[in-house]
């Protein structure tokens, strides 16, 4: 009964409210996220003078930030310590990736948040040049109900790819049974759940499956929304979780968090090297890192189906969006300090939260973007 | 000083009478005004929402035309957008809904008018309103939780041992029975409707006068005779109405359906175990993260699209009545 109740609470929640505050505290995240993390420390160490420990003079009293729900749990942690620190209030509505790039655009918020990088379309509806500023990173995993299932189920980007398209119906198709002999007797069609609202987790999912399967790419292609070849919609990464977790032989995707906090079954995915990986944040911060040699100018980069042994292939960053040239420069000074803040002192609150830490040359990269932000031409990173 | 005090006195003494109609006028013509505003605050609002809607989706409107009522393919990548899957989940849960809701309230309605003792009724009439007062979310997490898995355990596979050997009405049943599809919804949204309906058609059962039953009775009938030759022709039209108001309820009904009705919009089917979609649980769903231009357009237009197909319902039920009322005359609301 209680279980039941708390299984309405969570899927009441992405309905009735989206104040970050609400989303799930967790309790059983991973525990390895230190090794990547002990390189970015030593990075910022490096910068030594750079550590932002106080208020700035001059500097504006509150930020207003609005879009992606993915990293909602993240900076409400952030922006509750950096006020601690800085005395600065950031006021954080996570209403959804497009509802950032909106609100952006109209310039009715300081910064935007946003799971997927805004396209050239947006970009030019934007008032000035916008930055993307890679944040953190997350996992997407497969969560399933499938009750002979004693290990985990193992799925490569082909079936993954083949389930959600609908081409295989069944637990004990002869592809699934390949790689999950424990699947052979189990003739149950799939229930295929998505997400129904429009989400940064769906956009790097479909993203996922475009890079693995030319057929998704065609036929369906990638977006926060996309026309979905078969199964049901629910709402937010809670409603799939519940609904995985009430359908028998049912499969969703959802945020790394979701799936262990309900402890649902989490698949093992094959990667771009071969080698089967159980989703951790290693693999993902893995990801991140084989990227960055060849990551874009602009940070606009999709870091799925990444080479390397331990890469998790289904990971994404999350970006904050704002306008390179400020027009207030109280406000350019208090954003561009939470910037360089949550980057660099921020990383460490990540891995409690089943966030994985940037790479270090990412945040050398987010270095640079944060000190090109500047009002009527001069630099507003006041350095400390 | 003295002049002060004098002016005062010299209009009360002296213009009494004009004064006091001077004020009538004022505060009648006021008045008027007044309700003449207010009375235009409606229109005025639903002029400004069919104008906003008009011009948020004339993008929609101008690149798809027509085709975006007929089209069955709803791809925000590939900007193709048709509204027919949720055009078709809308009306098909709406009619469920109907069917299912109508008989039980009229039944129910006349239970309490015809038959049930006076201690009854007025216990049991405020149950009902109770119903009525219970919020969309409470219903849709009751179908979500209790409602669907027995539906998906007992009473769909039943339905389809029943319904599946014969030929058309097999068509209902196809599908595997996953917990998520028109049917649930339907259901759900009778019983959203239930009081609705049930309400309005107990007023209009009370309101057939008693003369006409006594009358009825002193010739011999049986009270199902006076049921069905005098209470129900009188009441025809009232119960239109009322059946009507619970539809348009169930149009527009958000929250409840997008929980239990699998928020597909793959196929159109007309068998009642398919995931579908509806109009409202699109955009309820879909605005939020809607970035591209035309992709907004499409969802404002799908708003209007939802208040087109309400509309049309409402002409055609008026139609009805109209039609209906042309019979006995009866008690309407």
């Amino acid at each position: 009964m209680l279980r039941q109740f708390v299984l309405f609470v969570s899927l009441l929640m992405p309905i009735v409210s989206c104040s970050p505050s609400d989303a799930p505290k967790p309790t059983s995240a991973p525990a390895t996220t230190s090794v990547p993390q002990a390189s970015t420390s030593t990075s910022s160490a490096t910068q030594g003078a750079v550590v932002i420990n106080g208020p700035f003079a001059g500097e504006a009293k509150t930020l207003n930030g609005a879009g992606a729900t993915f990293p909602a749990v993240l900076y409400t942690k952030w922006f509750n310590e950096y006020e601690k620190v800085t005395s600065v209030k950031v006021n954080y509505q996570s209403i959804g990736s497009g509802g950032g790039i909106k609100g952006l655009q109209d310039a009715t918020v300081d910064f935007g948040a946003t799971d997927g990088p805004m396209t050239d379309e947006q970009l030019q509806a934007a008032k000035s040049a916008v930055l993307h500023i890679p944040m953190t990173l997350g996992a997407i995993v497969l969560t399933y109900n499938v009750p002979e299932a004693k290990s985990p189920i193992q799925l490569t980007g082909e079936t993954i790819a083949g389930i959600f398209l609908g081409d295989i119906k069944k637990w004990n198709d002869a592809k699934l049974v390949a790689d999950n002999p424990d699947l052979k007797n189990v003739g149950k069609d799939i229930v295929v759940v998505h997400r129904s609202d429009g989400s940064g987790t769906s956009f790097a999912f479909t993203d996922y499956l475009s890079a693995v399967s030319d057929a998704w790419k065609s036929k369906v292609g990638k977006g926060t929304s996309v026309n979905w070849p078969t199964g049901l919609g629910a709402k937010g990464n809670e409603g799939i979780a519940g609904e995985v977790k009430q359908s028998p032989y049912a499969i969703g995707y959802v945020e790394l968090i979701y799936a262990t906090q309900n402890k649902l079954g989490v698949a093992d995915v094959k990667n771009k090297a071969g080698k089967w990986v159980t989703p951790s944040l290693d693999g993902v911060t893995a990801s991140a890192a084989a990227m960055a040699e060849r990551v874009p100018e602009d940070l606009r980069v999709s870091i799925v189906n990444a080479a390397g042994d331990k890469v998790y292939p289904i990971s994404t960053f999350t970006w904050i969006i704002v306008y390179q040239n400020q027009t207030d420069k109280a406000k350019a000074i208090a954003l561009t300090r939470l910037l360089w803040w949550a980057t660099h002192d921020g990383q460490k609150f990540s891995g409690n939260l089943a966030y994985a830490p940037l790479p270090d040359a990412i945040v050398k990269k987010d270095e640079a973007k944060i000190m090109s932000i500047g009002v009527n031409g001069t630099p507003a990173f006041p350095g400390k | 000083m003295s002049q002060l005090q004098a002016s005062p006195r010299n209009l009360i003494t002296h213009g009494h009478r004009p004064r006091l109609r001077a004020r009538q006028f004022t505060l009648d013509s006021g008045f008027e005004f007044v309700v003449r505003a207010l009375a235009l605050v409606p229109l005025a609002l639903m002029i400004g929402i069919v104008a906003l809607l008009l011009l948020n989706a004339s993008l929609a409107i101008v690149r798809y035309g027509f085709h975006f009522l007929l089209d069955s393919m709803w791809d925000p990548v590939f900007e193709q957008f048709g509204a027919a899957p949720f055009i078709f989940g809308t009306v098909f849960t709406s009619l469920i809904a109907l069917i299912v809701a109508l008989p039980i309230a009229l039944g129910a309605a006349l239970f309490l008018s015809e038959y049930a003792p006076a201690w009854l009724r007025e216990p049991l009439a405020f149950m009902i309103e109770l119903l009525a007062a219970i919020p969309s979310i409470i219903y849709g997490l009751w179908g979500l939780f209790v409602l669907a898995p027995i539906m998906r355990g007992s009473v769909e596979p039943l339905l389809k041992n029943l319904l599946a050997p014969i030929p058309v009405v097999s068509a209902l049943v196809e599908g595997p029975t996953i917990g998520r599809d028109f049917l649930i919804a339907g259901i759900i949204l009778a019983i959203m409707i239930l009081p609705t309906i049930l309400s309005i058609a107990r007023a209009v059962l009370q309101a057939v006068p008693q003369a006409q039953r006594e009358g009825m009775l002193s010739l011999g009938a049986t009270p199902w005779e006076t049921i069905q030759h005098v209470v129900l022709p009188y009441a025809r039209p009232g119960i239109l109405a009322a059946s009507l108001l619970g539809l348009a309820r169930a149009l527009g009904e958000t929250m409840a359906v997008t929980m239990v009705i699998g928020n597909s919009s793959s196929k159109i089917s007309p068998s009642l175990f398919t995931p579908g979609y509806t109009i409202a649980s699109a955009i309820a769903n879909q605005f939020t993260e809607a970035d591209k231009a035309v992709y907004f357009s499409a969802i404002v237009e799908l708003a209007l699209v939802l208040l087109l197909v309400a509309m049309t319902m409402n002409v055609l039920a008026r139609l009805l009545i109209a039609r209906v009322s042309r019979g006995p005359k009866g008690a309407r609301l």
